[in-house]
């Protein structure tokens, strides 16, 4: 092999791992991180919908739950808890409601984003409803009752005592298109976050493939 | 193969020449030098004493992300590629880099990048604002428009980039003369080898992490925005994962600068030869596993954060190795100290200085103290500034005599040292100070207990400013009218480009050399 | 020539040392000067936090003179002008040894305090008070959960002193219209978050640094033993006015704290009482002005012009000068296509609201002449 040749190979060889790093940046690494959030509780993500296991409630021991509602940006949306804390047993099933009000003139779409502290909790903090599953259609000046059912998982450690969820409304309605609001409320039970994510990976791939 | 360079404007654009495109690399990264710098000044003139002045806070974050970015990909980064275009392959006996052609377009498309970068400061709404670290949303969401050609700019940069370290690369792996193993070629080669495997792994990421940015900004993703199911944090694990290792890139070619010169003044062997190569390789690897820890405030488990802290203050052993194997090799030595060994010496104790606040930094709980305040800002400098740009310097009157054959001016050199030494610690060892008193990083005004550092400071970078302007001066006055220089210039260098004429001529190693 | 330029930079030197001299004379002041370093702050795990960092800083300062000792020596001694010829030794596997081996043991030694350290500052059970930061360009939300009591914190030094028209009093740039107020002994906890970019509220007093993030939730906690001012500023890069949005914490015994919260309560009362109030026009634009320079002026400029292609002007704009309902609309509900307008329903009383709108289409030049009730926005935010 001659050293053009050796060059011109290793030249390849050196281009194909660049790109195999681009592809491992934008394709594999946000997944990556998505799940180690899940796993570890980092940034307070919680799980997905959770099918209860039926066990025991331990009634020895009970955990404070705090409530907490934050509006993002401009969201104009009256949004809080209709309950500030609440004190549960491990294994039980409990329900609360968030208040939501769309007090302007024109019909919105908001999103809910869970976060949960200390960390260490999240992974034991089970949801088996919550309305930050779906998507929230409010017409104008409509309100709502968004519920959120949960159980708090009976190996949580024995030093957490208070466990604080706080949910960020955000205004999707741009990204979303207000006219599609009608076909949004029957919609329900999609995992939207893995939806973002193919979603994220779909658009990615025809932007790169289509060479934009 | 005889013939010399073309003649006019088309001997530099279309040159393949090793030498040619070094020099370009070199003049361009000294251009940029001095753009990045008066940047710095506009932030130091602004900060010398409390209340706004100067600029507007909207113009002065368009200050310090533009300092940073040019100091980065347009100071240090073509700095050290033209000096390895340069020197590696006279280092290793080749006669060119072994992909002449791409060596070309990889330094013209720096030119556009930089104009398109600049050129963001005249459109509406300004520059980029964000910071160098540009951390989402404030970088998507929140930009100003230009934020699309400070992307397509980063794509270029990496582009040139990633050209460079292939061809550098090829150059050690596959054109060495026959008998330089690869145990026996210089630090400098070595470190080069490693820094361009680093490029290579992370500066896709970077291309990654601003082409996420531009698909979140135009296409309707959302990978750093809560709304759609991102993370913002999400941006700086990607962004720190290319940034961490980047900074390795601006100070591992510096270590091979360092060990060339330091024998060479001390007039004894390099000390410890493999366990530096080692030392780097170390270095390499544990610079993809520490980046979390410019992320510590920002809410990571507190197991990540104890694995991110250990495995950063592990880094303090290859970087002692490297600090001790350059004072052994000054020890019994004989030494004189012409300006690239003062330049050497000082880089070895500010560098150090600048490793002791980064020990500190590592400290997790410390940390909470230290993060995003003018004690970060003086530590990356020390080891930047000293790190990258004294040992760049130290290069150029290394190697300027053998580049164009003439001797500068030891008188003006000395002088410039001195004053860019007084300079330089004047201007960042106060920030250790004031950082430590609690002032913030990248803000435009401040409370009134730290302005008598600030304008210690401000006074220092001006001088550091005019250091420059003689080092420039000097350069020139030494290529035009300078006094002829001896083949070896130095007494008894090691190396092979010292086995070549003053200046080096146009082709060198057409036959490979020998290697004992 | 170069004698010139020596001569030259001889000046500058002079020039400067001047300088610095007449500025460490001056200071008298009662701003603490020339602080070198770090505070002890006044809760337990400050006080630790200093420690470690002392610890560590005097371990960097006894490894600097070893290593800085026997480089000077060297320097000094084995230079060819003193006639030291130079010995050709290249390696030593022991010396390479210990010199790996000795920093990897200081290592360790450091890693055990800071582990310690770190796992108690991560230790948030158990508190007293729980307070919920929210970090906005360029102010903080406090709310105090289940207290039923929430405010805004801004800047409260005036423009002119920041553009040096007066003199700067000591807290330049470091006091706040309304501060945190905490008492001491109590464990507080700390629950960050952020509307809009990446914040962190830190408090250097209570080694309290914590990026606030837009969607997340991030927590510390605090226990303050001194009662006390303690002033912090936002340290994470949030736009342009990163730099003018402290942060005021003035810790008190507890009985303060209540009396505090209780008349916190009771102007939260007025203010709803005031929205029952009909004002005059003149109340309306006084009043309003007041609540422009602090809200506004950052982003639509003192003289209502904005800043072109960032920030739209108020003087002579469709909305101020148009119908009064799309004023009010953005004001109370933020922009959609802006987001650096923000909604001020949660952010401004009614009174407040009324009285800007009120101000801003009157003033620069808009000269509508009409005016707003506060009642008209109480109604306005129900519809």
């Amino acid at each position: 092999m001659s050293i053009q040749q050796a060059n011109r190979m290793l030249l390849l060889k050196l281009l194909a791992w660049g790109v195999g790093m681009f592809v491992f940046a934008i394709f594999i690494m946000p997944p990556i991180y998505d799940v180690f959030c899940e796993v570890t509780g980092l940034n307070g993500k919680t799980g997905s919908q959770y099918t209860p296991v039926s066990s025991e409630v331990d009634r020895s021991r009970s955990i404070r739950v705090q409530f907490i509602a934050t509006n993002n940006e401009t969201m104009p949306w009256q949004f809080k808890p209709m309950l500030q804390e609440i004190r549960v047993h491990p294994g039980e099933e409990t329900e609360i409601r968030y208040f939501a009000r769309n007090p302007t003139q024109s019909d919105m779409i908001g999103q809910a984003i869970p976060s949960v502290v200390p960390f260490k909790a999240a992974q034991y903090f089970h949801k088996t409803e919550c309305f930050c599953f779906n998507y929230q259609p409010l017409l104008a000046g409509q309100s709502a009752e968004l519920p959120l059912r949960f159980i708090v998982d009976q190996d949580i450690p024995k030093q957490i005592h208070t466990i604080t969820l706080s949910y960020t409304m955000f205004d999707i309605t741009e990204t979303l298109g207000a006219e599609n609001i009608i076909g949004l409320r029957n919609k329900v039970n999609t995992e939207n976050k893995q939806e973002m994510l193919s979603h994220n990976i779909k658009i990615g791939a025809v932007a790169i493939i289509s060479g934009r | 193969m005889a013939h010399g360079p073309a003649k006019g404007i088309t001997r530099w654009l279309f040159t393949t020449n090793h030498k040619d495109i070094g020099s370009m690399y070199l003049w361009f990264s000294f251009m940029m030098f001095f753009l990045g710098g008066i940047f710095a000044l506009v932030i130091r003139a602004e900060l010398f004493e409390p209340g706004l002045q100067i600029v507007e806070p909207e113009f002065f974050n368009q200050m310090t992300t533009l300092h940073g970015l040019i100091m980065v990909f347009g100071a240090v980064m073509p700095a050290f590629v033209g000096l390895a275009n340069w020197m590696i392959p006279m280092m290793v006996g080749a006669p060119d880099m072994a992909l002449p052609r791409m060596n070309n377009w990889s330094f013209w498309i720096l030119p556009f990048a930089f104009a398109m970068l600049v050129s963001t400061l005249f459109m509406e709404g300004g520059a980029p604002n964000f910071g160098w670290t540009f951390y989402a949303p404030l970088s998507t969401t929140y930009a100003p428009p230009s934020v699309t050609f400070f992307i397509f700019a980063v794509h270029i940069m990496g582009a040139s980039s990633i050209m460079g370290a292939i061809n550098i690369i090829a150059t050690i792996l596959n054109m060495r003369a026959p008998g330089m193993t690869l145990m026996k070629m210089p630090l400098f080669v070595w470190t080069w080898l490693i820094t361009a495997y680093l490029l290579i792994a992370v500066m896709p990421v970077l291309a990654g992490v601003v082409t996420m940015m531009l698909m979140d900004i135009h296409f309707g993703t959302s990978f750093f925005d809560a709304a759609g199911g991102g993370d913002p944090v999400l941006f700086q694990h990607v962004f720190w994962f290319f940034g961490h290792p980047e900074v390795y890139i601006m100070i591992l070619p510096a270590f091979g600068i360092i060990s060339a010169i330091i024998p060479t003044f001390a007039r004894k062997p390099l000390f410890g030869y493999a366990s530096m190569v080692y030392a780097t390789a170390s270095i390499a690897f544990l610079s993809f596993i520490v980046w979390a820890h410019h992320m510590f405030t920002v809410g990571i488990p507190l197991v990540g954060e104890l694995f991110f802290m250990y495995a950063t203050m592990l880094i303090a052993v290859p970087t002692g190795v490297k600090v001790f194997n350059w004072i052994t090799t000054m020890f019994k030595g004989s030494m004189t100290f012409e300006t690239p060994m003062l330049f050497s010496v000082a880089f070895v104790i500010l560098f150090t200085i600048g490793g002791f606040s980064g020990l500190m930094l590592a400290i997790a709980p410390a940390d909470f103290q230290y993060h995003d305040t003018y004690f970060v800002v003086a530590h990356f400098h020390y080891v930047l500034v000293p790190g990258a740009i004294f040992s760049i310097t130290a290069a150029v009157y290394y190697w300027l005599p053998k580049w164009c054959g003439n001797m500068y001016n030891e008188l003006m050199g000395k002088t410039h040292f001195w004053l860019a030494f007084i300079g330089l610690n004047l201007t960042f060892f106060p920030m250790h100070f004031v950082g430590l008193a609690g002032m913030p990083r990248r803000i435009p005004d401040y409370a009134l207990q730290f302005a008598d550092f600030n304008m210690i400071s401000s006074c220092g970078a001006f001088l550091f400013g005019a250091a420059q302007v003689l080092f420039l001066f000097n350069v020139l006055r030494t290529i035009t009218v300078g006094k002829k220089a001896s083949d070896e210039v130095w007494e008894n260098p090691e190396g092979l480009e010292w086995s070549v004429p003053s200046p080096a001529p146009y082709h060198t190693f057409s036959t490979p050399p020998e290697v004992r | 020539m170069y004698k010139k330029a020596i001569q030259q930079y001889a000046w500058l030197l002079g020039m400067m040392v001047c300088t610095l001299a007449s500025v460490a004379l001056g200071a008298t002041d009662s701003v603490e000067r020339w602080g070198l370093n770090m505070t002890e702050g006044v809760t337990p795990l400050s006080k630790e936090i200093y420690g470690l960092h002392m610890q560590i800083f005097w371990w960097c300062v006894a490894i600097g003179v070893v290593v800085f000792g026997v480089m000077f020596y060297t320097m000094i001694v084995h230079r060819k002008e003193n006639g030291a010829k130079s010995s050709n030794f290249h390696e030593s596997t022991s010396l390479e040894v210990a010199w790996t081996v000795i920093p990897f043991v200081i290592l360790i030694i450091m890693a055990f305090p800071a582990t310690s350290s770190l796992i108690k500052i991560y230790d948030t059970s158990e508190s007293e008070l729980d307070i919920v930061i929210t970090g906005y360009q360029w102010k903080w939300k406090y709310e105090y959960l289940n207290q039923g009591v929430t405010f805004f914190s801004n800047l409260a030094t005036p423009k002119d002193e920041i553009y040096n028209r007066v003199a700067k009093n000591p807290n330049y740039l470091l006091e706040v219209d309304e501060p945190l107020i905490i008492p001491i002994h109590k464990k507080v906890r700390f629950l960050i978050t952020a509307n809009d970019v990446i914040h962190a509220w830190w408090v250097p007093d209570l080694a309290v640094k914590k990026d606030a993030i837009p969607g997340f939730i991030n927590e510390s906690w605090a226990y303050v033993e001194e009662p006390g001012v303690y002033r912090g500023q936002c340290a994470e890069l949030c736009g342009k006015d990163h730099g003018f949005m402290p942060i005021v914490v003035k810790a008190v015994p507890e009985n303060e704290y209540d009396l505090w919260l209780a008349e916190k309560r009771e102007v939260a009362e007025k203010i709803r009482a005031l929205t029952e109030k009909t004002f005059t026009f003149d109340e309306l634009y006084e009043r309003g002005k007041v609540v422009y320079e602090k809200n506004c002026v950052s982003c639509h400029q003192a003289n209502g012009e904005g800043v072109p292609g960032v920030f739209p002007a108020i003087a002579g704009s469709a909305i101020a000068t148009g119908v009064v309902n799309n004023h009010l609309e953005i004001v109370v509900n933020g922009s959609s296509k802006n987001v650096a307008m923000q909604a001020f329903r949660d952010q401004l009383p009614e009174p407040d609201i009324a009285a800007v709108i009120t101000y801003q289409r009157n003033a620069f030049g808009n000269n509508m002449g009409d005016s707003l009730q506060p009642i008209d926005v109480l109604n306005y935010k129900n519809k």
